[in-house]
């Protein structure tokens, strides 16, 4: 059953700039145009674009922030921004960006007045933040105002504030943004465990691409309002014009090698690197270079994710 | 929601404020001093009405004492719309950094989220003059104490109240959607308060019709403290118009819960 339904949604602003003292120019800004996906319960979906792609514009009507200006939206099964009140029971969201914690309030008392607001049970939310505590180590950090941590401590807080009243969908907006490895890796491990053991649909924004590699089957990348991919992580790099690359050492130096479907790329000394797309079997090529050189050895290597997405984002241009 | 809304509102209002009566509690002395000073500032306000009918007997036809009941009760309306909905001043601000996009998420209507924060209990020193000074009056004044004046002296107060808070509503309303607008509404609630507190008999009859049909704070006390006090209409209007306050009470919330959900839903964040 699909938990998040949208159906091609747009959603535009109108921006005035100053061109002079007086004149105003009047500009429509199309930061959403014409999406549509779907999304089932317990998926893990990576959200990826440029900045100003559109992602957060996305997020924000989901939740019911912003109202779309046409399309169709259902998030388990509510309009979000007529049934706003009501979807917030059942979402949780982390803005990386910022806090939605009180700033002066210990984290406790955070908690605490978030498990009213929410109705949570009492005995529901001391197993909760049990566990929570125990898994993003908020132990030492709970009587301490959030003003006071540090930003991983604060995104730590954040999350877990987000899933106390056992929300069926997490959105998070750029959960990693400005963490340390240690504690990037740390929220990966967190985010899994969610998403296994509790069934919480996540959907999150990212710039960080480890983030989806090691936590997204599936991947949709958006640019310019357009879903431009939408499929698992793998496929992306037959999908964009990405380009995977032969290494070939010699025995002696050597002119370029010329063999069909690829092109040499860079030459030092024995060694040469030759390119050719993805998609296309290396299989031919290496049989090619081995018959027509005398190679010492050979490897192949894939391009980067972030090779792949910035190669599909200079392609739209 | 499982209960009644307007319980659940109640409820909701009261544990928010009651978090920010508790953290600001932590700062004792600071709480006391600005519960003083601002109880002080207000009693220099009245102050100066008392130096003025020091040399005069009469001012537009009303005693010191029935101006100090118009004065006590556009302050105690003010003061209580100031005590529940003073916060709405910020939604500008909280526009600018974002923050209300955190109360937009969060089960409970964003507006009770608004008036409920930064809730300051030290707003209780404008009311505590006002209820000081209101009293006086009361004590003082030639009233002819009848059912209908004694009655209409509560539902003048309430309705007081709703009309300075539709303000404050609107004027938040606006900024959601003008986020660096935010002195509007002071200039109908700070400023209505500030017309309401002499007797409208003083002023062109250009601007009393502008406060009873345009922005009609002079529904807050002025019409019914002609009823209260036996004073005759300057405008003529029908005796009905002296009891017709929580019409017009009623009129200002409305449109002020239209505008703002209206407001919302023209709402466009910020950026990221």
């Amino acid at each position: 059953m699909s938990l998040i339904e949208v159906d091609r949604v747009s959603r535009t602003f109108v921006v005035r700039r100053k061109t002079s003292t007086l004149r105003r120019a009047r500009q429509v800004v199309r930061a959403v145009d014409d999406l549509s996906f779907t999304v089932t319960a317990g998926e893990m979906v990576g959200y990826i674009g440029p900045n100003g792609a559109g992602k957060s514009t996305t997020i924000k009507m989901l939740t019911g922030i912003l109202v779309p200006s046409s399309g169709r939206l259902r998030v388990a099964g509510l309009d979000p921004s007529a049934a706003r009140v009501e979807l917030a029971r059942r979402i949780g969201v982390v803005f990386g960006q910022r806090t939605t914690l009180w700033w002066d309030l210990p984290l406790r008392d955070s908690f605490a007045l978030l498990r009213r607001i929410y109705r949570v049970p009492l005995t529901r939310f001391r197993q909760n933040l049990d566990t929570f505590v125990e898994l993003l180590d908020l132990g030492d950090l709970l009587h301490r105002p959030v003003r006071q941590l540090s930003l991983g401590q604060r995104m730590r807080g954040d999350i877990a504030a987000a899933l106390l009243h056992d929300p069926d969908i997490l959105y998070l907006d750029e959960p990693t943004i400005g963490l340390d490895v240690v504690s990037k890796s740390a929220l990966r491990g967190f985010l899994r465990e969610v998403n296994a053991e509790r069934n919480v649909t996540v959907l999150l924004t990212t710039h960080d691409l480890v983030d989806i590699e090691q936590l997204c089957r599936r991947v949709m990348v958006i640019d310019h309002g357009h879903l431009v991919y939408d499929g698992e992580l793998a496929g992306l790099h037959a999908f964009g014009n990405a380009r995977r690359t032969l290494v070939v050492d010699l025995s002696d130096p050597a002119p370029p090698v010329d063999v069909r479907g690829a092109t040499v790329t860079r030459v030092d000394g024995p060694r040469q690197w030759l390119e050719f797309p993805a998609q296309a079997s290396a299989a031919p090529i290496v049989a090619a270079v081995a018959a027509g050189y005398d190679v010492a050895d050979l490897s192949i290597q894939e391009p980067a994710i972030e090779d792949v997405i910035r190669q599909l984002y200079l392609d739209r241009r | 929601m499982a209960d009644a809304p307007a319980l659940g509102r109640a409820r909701a209002y009261g544990l928010l404020s009651w978090m920010w009566i508790r953290s600001s509690m932590a700062y004792r002395t600071s709480f006391v001093i600005l519960l003083t000073s601002s109880f002080a500032i207000t009693f220099l306000d009245f102050a100066a009405i008392l130096i003025m009918f020091a040399s005069v007997d009469r001012l537009g036809g009303f005693s010191v004492s029935e101006v100090a009941f118009l004065y006590g009760s556009t302050s105690l309306a003010l003061g209580f719309a100031d005590l529940f909905g003073g916060s709405l001043d910020r939604v500008g601000a909280r526009v600018r950094d974002g923050s209300l996009d955190a109360m937009l998420l969060r089960p409970v209507p964003t507006l009770v989220q608004i008036m409920a924060d930064q809730f300051a209990i030290r707003r209780l020193g404008r009311v505590l003059q006002a209820v000081l000074v209101f009293g006086w009056a009361l004590a003082t004044a030639d009233i002819g104490w009848t059912w209908d004046r004694v009655l209409l002296v509560p539902a003048m107060l309430v309705c007081g109240t709703a009309i300075f808070l539709a303000i404050l509503v609107l004027a938040g309303a606006f900024q959601v959607l003008a986020s660096d607008a935010a002195d509007v509404g002071n200039a109908f609630t700070y400023g209505g308060n500030t017309m309401l507190q002499y007797p409208l008999t003083i002023y062109p009859t250009e601007v009393v019709r502008a406060v009873t049909f345009v922005v009609p704070v002079a529904f807050v006390n002025w019409y019914p403290a002609l009823h209260i006090l036996d004073r005759a209409d300057p405008l003529n209007l029908p005796t009905w118009w002296q009891f017709a306050s929580p019409l017009a009470a009623a009129v200002m919330c409305g449109v002020a819960a239209m505008c703002w959900r209206a407001a919302l839903r023209h709402y466009r964040s910020t950026g990221s």
